[in-house]
């Protein structure tokens, strides 16, 4: 398994842009109950000054995988096959030590509740500061000027005083762009926002997108952008990879996939989705069923007990027969191209109006 | 803060009246103070009036109460049965104690969270069951029966301490009743570190410490630890009245002239003036003990705070 797992990665292509390719990662979990394949034969790559962005329903792997690319599962429950490469250098494989030397400072995370990801004990100067002395050696001094830099950067008013303050005496806008900086202090070249803005009203929401934007423009730094928020995604990412089940459905631009899906769970994703000028009397067109466990998920296409289109497809090779995703622009489904796209006219695109 | 901790100490006044009213009846209507005056025979009738007349006792507790407090807040506490003044009984057994519950508090606090701090990131390894099994025995065992024997096996067999303590009571001879004294509660500590950090361990905010490149030490012990420090603090805070007070058994076994020993000595002798006087000092230190607990909260906890 390992031996077809390397050559496999050696094959993929990978960019001279290409800053981290995730190839064939499998995590598994051992609970109680039996395993959970978290994540299963997933492969993606970011690129410098780019944005990948992961959409998915919430146990569909998305968040698993990049506490992976950061090491910070629980080893012990724990089993990562296949190759994460950050600028060729695999991390399943690296010490503690040198991953330590990575976090915070090449590869930044971003996390969804901002509340409970800042420690409520030290003040939001502090726990920006922390990461900046430990990768730069700068001194206390230093590192707090460094620390209300970041804040100015990211828009907090009177960042001189603000930087004494603790977590709990921020608002939730706040302090998410409070863990931005934190992200940001050590000018990662990595950066993962795993549902950045999922906490936060609209009229933030889009403040921390144009800040996230505005960043990446100045640094030049590769986002993995986590969100189950299709409008959100279609804002800020350049590429796009629909996760069902621990395993990649979907791969593309992000114009080719919204405009253009080729999978029956995205198409089901977006026709779910209420649109502003859509007739109030439409229905919304949920996708039937609920996601599939992870300890024994379905046989076949992991999404087959939940597709409308089973039928369309010969035989049941739906149900016997795993489909694979091809390279670039992709998606894993057993129907034909001429299948998805007399599909796509004559079912999902009168739904999306 | 300032008009919090005024707050306080104004509510300590009802609080403390209430505790030494209570102790005074019991010791007052319950007990018999003449007949312990008369040693182990009985008074004659004519010497027990003398004495009341002598002491105050023929008039009505209330009115008793009131002339003892009176003369507790001059300093005066009265005269222990041996007709040494009960402030002078103070001053030579407190010293002691507050020796002996310095080194119970130092065990509780180094040996118990360290333990804690293991057990709670070693969560179902053998040392964890280990020293989990460990806590359970040293809970269930009573303190007369590990510290009799503590004392029998170290102290007689072995000869490696001195089986009782001299008068002095210098802090080296102190150090395995401190132990003993402290066993109990050590494993309480241990329990409660082990379940706080165990419980903040999978948190939020300690993975956005990982996430930040920090050294495991510095996330286990500025992050985790700090977080996880209230519930010990609580219980280390109400054990300190405890442990001055609660130290009648080990003070007894090591022969220590403490607070405990003049407290038993009061007790068996029947005399009201010892154990109301310390029991009342007692009070205060449970009091202040409290005060402090909730002041520390606010130092630990920048969320809380006091106005």
């Amino acid at each position: 398994m390992t031996t077809l797992t390397k050559t496999e990665g050696e094959k993929a292509p990978t960019g001279p842009d290409s800053f981290l390719s995730v190839r064939d990662l499998r995590v598994r979990f051992s609970t109680e109950d039996g395993i959970v394949k978290a994540v299963d034969g997933l492969s993606f790559d970011v690129e410098r000054g780019k944005t990948l962005g992961i959409v998915g329903e919430s146990g569909s792997g998305k968040s698993v995988t990049n506490l992976t690319v950061l090491g910070l599962h629980n080893p012990k429950s724990t089993t990562v096959e296949g190759e994460i490469l950050l600028e060729g250098r695999d991390l399943v494989t690296a010490p503690e030590k040198e991953l330590e030397k990575l976090r915070g400072n090449k590869v930044a995370m971003i996390f969804q509740d901002p509340l409970t990801a800042l420690s409520p004990y030290y003040t939001v100067g502090r726990q920006i500061a922390e990461p900046y002395m430990k990768h730069t050696g700068a001194s206390k001094k230093e590192a707090r000027a460094r620390a209300i830099e970041m804040l100015t950067k990211v828009g907090i008013p009177q960042p001189e005083s603000r930087v004494d303050d603790y977590p709990h005496q921020f608002s939730g806008g706040m302090r998410q762009r409070a863990m931005i900086a934190m992200a940001l202090v050590c000018d990662p070249d990595l950066l993962i926002a795993d549902e950045p803005t999922t906490a936060l009203d609209v009229t933030v929401q889009a403040q921390i997108l144009d800040l996230l934007k505005d960043l990446q423009q100045e640094f030049g730094t590769g986002i993995i952008f986590i969100t189950h928020d299709l409008g959100v995604i279609s804002d800020m990412a350049d590429d796009l990879l629909v996760m069902y089940s621990g395993r990649a459905v979907e791969r593309g631009s992000v114009r080719e996939v919204l405009r253009q899906p080729k999978h029956p769970y995205t198409w089901g994703l977006l026709s779910s989705m209420p649109r502003l000028g859509a007739d109030v009397s439409q229905a919304l067109n949920p996708i039937p069923g609920s996601p599939p466990s992870l300890l024994n998920p379905p046989s076949g296409c992991p999404f087959h007990p939940r597709c409308a289109f089973t039928g369309e497809v010969p035989g049941d090779r739906c149900s016997t027969e795993r489909p694979s995703l091809g390279e670039g622009r992709a998606a894993a489904c057993h129907l034909t191209a001429e299948q998805k796209q007399s599909i796509f006219i004559d079912t999902i695109q009168p739904r999306l109006r | 803060m300032g008009r919090y901790v005024v707050r306080r100490l104004l509510q300590m006044i009802p609080v403390f009246i209430g505790a030494t009213l209570l102790i005074f009846l019991m010791v007052n209507v319950m007990g018999d103070p003449i007949a312990g005056l008369c040693g182990e025979r009985q008074c004659d009738p004519a010497t027990a009036a003398r004495l009341e007349q002598e002491f105050g006792l023929d008039e009505p507790v209330w009115q008793q109460y009131l002339t003892y407090m009176g003369n507790v807040f001059t300093g005066d506490f009265g005269t222990a049965f041996n007709g040494q003044e009960v402030t002078e009984l103070m001053a030579t057994a407190f010293p002691v104690t507050i020796r002996l519950t310095l080194i119970a508090i130092l065990f509780e606090i180094v040996i118990g969270v360290t333990l804690g701090v293991v057990t709670g990131l070693r969560r179902g390894s053998p040392v964890d069951t280990g020293v989990l099994l460990l806590t359970l025995v040293v809970i269930s065992v009573p303190t007369f029966v590990t510290g009799l024997l503590l004392q029998l096996l170290l102290g007689v067999k072995w000869g490696w301490i001195r089986p009782s303590v001299s008068s002095e009571a210098p802090f080296d001879e102190l150090i395995l009743p401190g132990l003993v004294l402290a066993s109990v509660s050590l494993a309480y500590v241990t329990r409660l570190t082990r379940t706080s950090i165990a419980e903040n361990r999978r948190s939020d905010y300690v993975r956005t410490a990982v996430a930040k490149g920090l050294p495991r030490h510095r996330v286990v012990v500025r992050h985790l630890l700090r977080n996880s420090l209230i519930p010990v603090v609580t219980f280390i805070g109400a054990d300190i009245g405890f442990l001055m007070g609660g130290a009648i058994v080990t003070e007894r076994i090591f022969n220590i002239h403490g607070v405990g020993y003049q407290l038993y000595q009061g007790i068996l002798r029947q005399n009201t003036q010892t154990v109301v006087g310390f029991v009342t000092v007692l009070v205060l230190v449970f009091l202040v003990a409290n005060l402090i607990v909730d002041l520390l909260y606010a130092v630990l906890d920048p969320r809380i705070r006091y106005a």
